[in-house]
């Protein structure tokens, strides 16, 4: 049986309606079971396309549903595309989806109100819905409907604690950031319809790769306006403010959204673009510098955070610098593929801090938390599992398609963006393991009353940890290098059909030239810097307590508060934008709408109201002052008539 | 020419007449039934102005308008003086003059 495409983004969505319109009524056990057995169903309808898929050729199916706009020469239709790389997106976005569906159900299950978590389910499922839109859209206008929903979503999502005011803030803050990079993309999506007269992906790539001499001058400017939308949406730099505060949302949501599926929309949308991007080696050059970084920086931001999620959230901003790393240097199947390892870890991650923040009753602070390892074991193991994975240590996902990553990046001869990726890999095994530390080794630093509250999470939310660390575990076998055998790179035969040959010699993907020698070097050099990494943070934090920290913080005292302080990006957006903006809007107000617009209104009004004044004392209220007036107006009358 | 023999500028001369009297009283007057009384003369200025031209034209209609107007008048009147009286009984006063209230 084959089911349309269409149906698996309605099935959440239709999940979405009836949570929204009747979840508050018919209570929790109901939303649960529509808001997760919705996206359930959406997971089996996806998989029933994607297992034939996975076994096949690769050809692209395209499933028009409906035509939408049709203007003269510009029509756009509501099709749904199955290709390699909407099949491997579509393959996790609902599974991992699913996993944080059961997972939210216990999670949530402390939030009293039935109309909350009805509205908690009724989001998450209009998330999914909009996110396996944009993913499966066959055209830049369908594919920018679910880019802005998914950042409708997350805006909801991040305020949904709405009555805090940091909650509702760093919503606002997303929604505003995320404006910015999708005003981005929608200039591109114009220069692509001007340019190529077409929004249809199949026709836009064959027309740009047919004549890319003819394209060249425009390209640039179309793949770099599409670039900042990537750069809204993943958090690159200098737009990557938004992430780290939303993780004032729900943790679970921090963990889907936030960390394995909205943000990586960014890397899929420049992949799914790489015909255009490899036309276009300036835009590539960029993409490149800005992901590597943005990959450094979030690295050494991460190292110097006290609180759990926002450790995560720089490293999720961290690697998603890796991953345009590797789309800049056209080694997109690394990307894609560290797109996939980054999903499971990191969302096993988020949802074992998750864990933990449940058992220390909202505890997020990590220098009130420690040796939680024994209380919390099947947290602590999934945690280390993931852990291991995002530092790099095989044959875990996370160093294959780190190690990936950083071959790519040797390969097209990039010796200072190389450095970077590998510094950023010891900085990535260092806060991890200094987050490890401080959290489930040494000895409980909260208060008797926490360390008396610490529970193991109930079994919705250790099944799908369990889960996402075994998959954080073996997924990397997936795309092994080729050093280990021709076709062992299964995930890069798969992905092939989607980066077809371009008429220009110089953007085709690397060939894969490196010697064995070399990749076995590549490999163990990147294995020795994150084992330094852990080592490291191991001894500093674990074994002696977080003491020589202390003091390399304390012996570069103005260094480690700019750290700390994030580098101070807020406070300059704040001086640069924020301010200014604050500024001319109350210039319109108290200046161009209290002076200028009112005043003339106003003006007006006085101007009738001296009028009635003066005329007022004719309304004598004395009768015969009134026949009077009419005898007059008569005569008045008479005489006009008479002399005219 | 009337049918009886008087002129229709004589009854007009007199209906323009009793028309100013009721003008001059109506502004004059400060009591309210008077003033009354001299807008009845004026509207039967009109009532003679009409039926002198309806005698000359040898035509009905003007006499029976006439009709109407009386019988309205008789209704009017019943109103005005119901009104007076009300407005004594407020007031104790009938002297427009005083009965000003509806002003700035």
């Amino acid at each position: 049986m084959t089911v349309a495409l269409w149906v698996v983004p309605a099935l959440p969505f239709a999940g979405f309606l009836l949570c929204l319109l009747l979840g508050s009524r018919l209570g929790k056990s109901f939303v649960s079971t529509v808001g997760a057995g919705s996206v359930g169903l959406a997971t089996v309808a996806a998989w029933t396309r994607l297992v034939p898929y996975l076994t096949g050729d690769g050809t692209p199916v395209v499933e028009k549903v409906a035509p939408w706009i049709a203007a003269g020469n510009f029509s756009v239709d509501v099709s749904f595309r199955l290709d390699p790389l909407s099949a491997l997106m579509v393959s996790f976005v609902t599974f991992v989806g699913f996993l944080i569906h059961v997972y939210s159900i216990g999670y949530m299950s402390h939030d009293e109100t039935d109309a909350g978590y009805a509205r908690y389910f009724s989001y998450l499922n209009l998330f999914l819905f909009a996110m396996l839109v944009l993913v499966l859209a066959n055209n830049f206008l369908l594919l920018f409907v679910g880019w802005e929903g998914v950042g409708l979503c997350s805006y909801l999502l991040i305020g949904y604690y709405y009555e805090k005011e940091y909650a509702a803030d760093a919503g606002k803050k997303a929604f505003i950031v995320n404006r910015i990079g999708d005003f981005g993309f929608l200039l591109g999506t114009f220069g692509v319809f001007g340019l190529f007269g077409t929004l249809d992906f199949d026709s836009v790539f064959s027309r740009a790769a047919a004549d890319p001499a003819r394209f060249a001058p425009g390209l640039t400017l179309v793949c770099l306006l599409l670039f900042v939308g990537a750069m809204g949406k993943s958090a690159q730099v200098p737009l990557h403010v938004w992430l780290p505060d939303a993780m004032a949302g729900p943790t679970p949501v921090s963990a889907l959204i936030h960390a394995a599926t909205m943000v990586t929309a960014g890397v899929y949308m420049v992949t799914r673009c790489n015909v255009l991007f490899r036309l276009a080696p300036e835009a590539m050059f960029a993409v490149a510098v800005v992901g590597g970084v943005t990959a450094i920086f979030a690295a050494v931001i991460a190292i110097a955070q006290n609180d759990i999620k926002k450790v995560l959230a720089y490293s999720t901003v961290s690697q998603l610098g890796y991953m345009f790393l590797a789309c800049g240097v056209g080694a997109y199947v690394a990307g894609m593929f560290h797109v996939l390892t980054h999903a499971f870890f990191k969302a096993c991650l988020f949802l074992g801090s998750g864990a933990v923040i449940h058992a220390l009753g909202g505890e997020q602070d990590m220098r009130r938390m420690g040796g939680l390892g024994r209380r919390l074991p099947l947290t602590y193991t999934t945690f280390l599992v993931a852990t291991l994975a995002l530092a790099g240590i095989p044959p875990l996902a996370g160093f294959f398609s780190k190690d990936a990553i950083l071959t790519g990046v040797f390969a097209a001869h990039r010796p200072i963006l190389f450095g970077l990726g590998l510094v950023t890999a010891g900085l990535t095994a260092f806060y991890m393991f200094r987050l490890v530390s401080l959290t489930f080794a040494g000895d409980f630093r909260g208060t008797p009353e926490a360390a008396a509250h610490v529970h193991e999470a109930p079994p919705t939310m250790t099944l799908p940890l369990v889960i996402l660390a075994f998959l954080s575990a073996i997924a990397g076998f997936l795309g092994l290098p080729e050093v280990f055998g021709e076709g062992a790179n299964r995930i890069a035969a798969f992905l092939a059909p989607v980066f077809p040959r371009v008429g220009l010699a110089a953007a085709e993907p690397p060939a894969h030239s490196l010697p064995a020698a070399t990749e076995w070097l590549l490999m163990g050099t990147s294995v020795a810097v994150a084992a330094v990494g852990i080592l490291l943070a191991w001894t500093w934090y674990a074994k002696r307590a977080g003491r020589p920290a202390a003091r390399v913080a304390a012996s570069l005292p103005a260094l480690y508060r700019l750290v700390a302080e994030k580098f101070r990006i807020d406070e300059l957006y704040d001086v640069l934008f924020v301010r200014p903006f604050v500024w001319l809007a109350r210039m319109l107000w108290k200046v161009v709408d209290v002076l200028i617009i009112d005043g003339v209104l106003n003006a007006g009004a006085f101007l009738v109201e001296l009028t009635g004044d003066a005329l007022r004392f004719l309304q004598t209220g004395n009768v015969r002052n009134y026949a009077l007036t009419f005898l007059l107006g008569i005569v008045a009358l008479l005489l006009i008539v008479l002399a005219g | 020419m009337t049918p009886n023999g008087i002129p229709l500028g004589d009854v007009l001369l007199a209906s323009g007449a009793l028309f100013t009297i009721g003008l001059a009283g109506a502004l004059l007057r400060r009591n309210a039934i008077s003033i009354f009384l001299a807008i009845e003369l004026m509207m039967n200025a009109a009532n003679l102005a009409v039926l002198g031209y309806a005698a000359a034209l040898h035509s009905l209609e003007g006499q029976i308008v006439v009709f109407f107007v009386i019988a309205i008048a008789a209704a009017e009147a019943a109103v005005g003086l119901a009104i007076f009286v009300a407005l004594f009984r407020h007031t104790e006063t009938i002297d427009v003059n005083k009965i000003n209230l509806l002003k700035w």
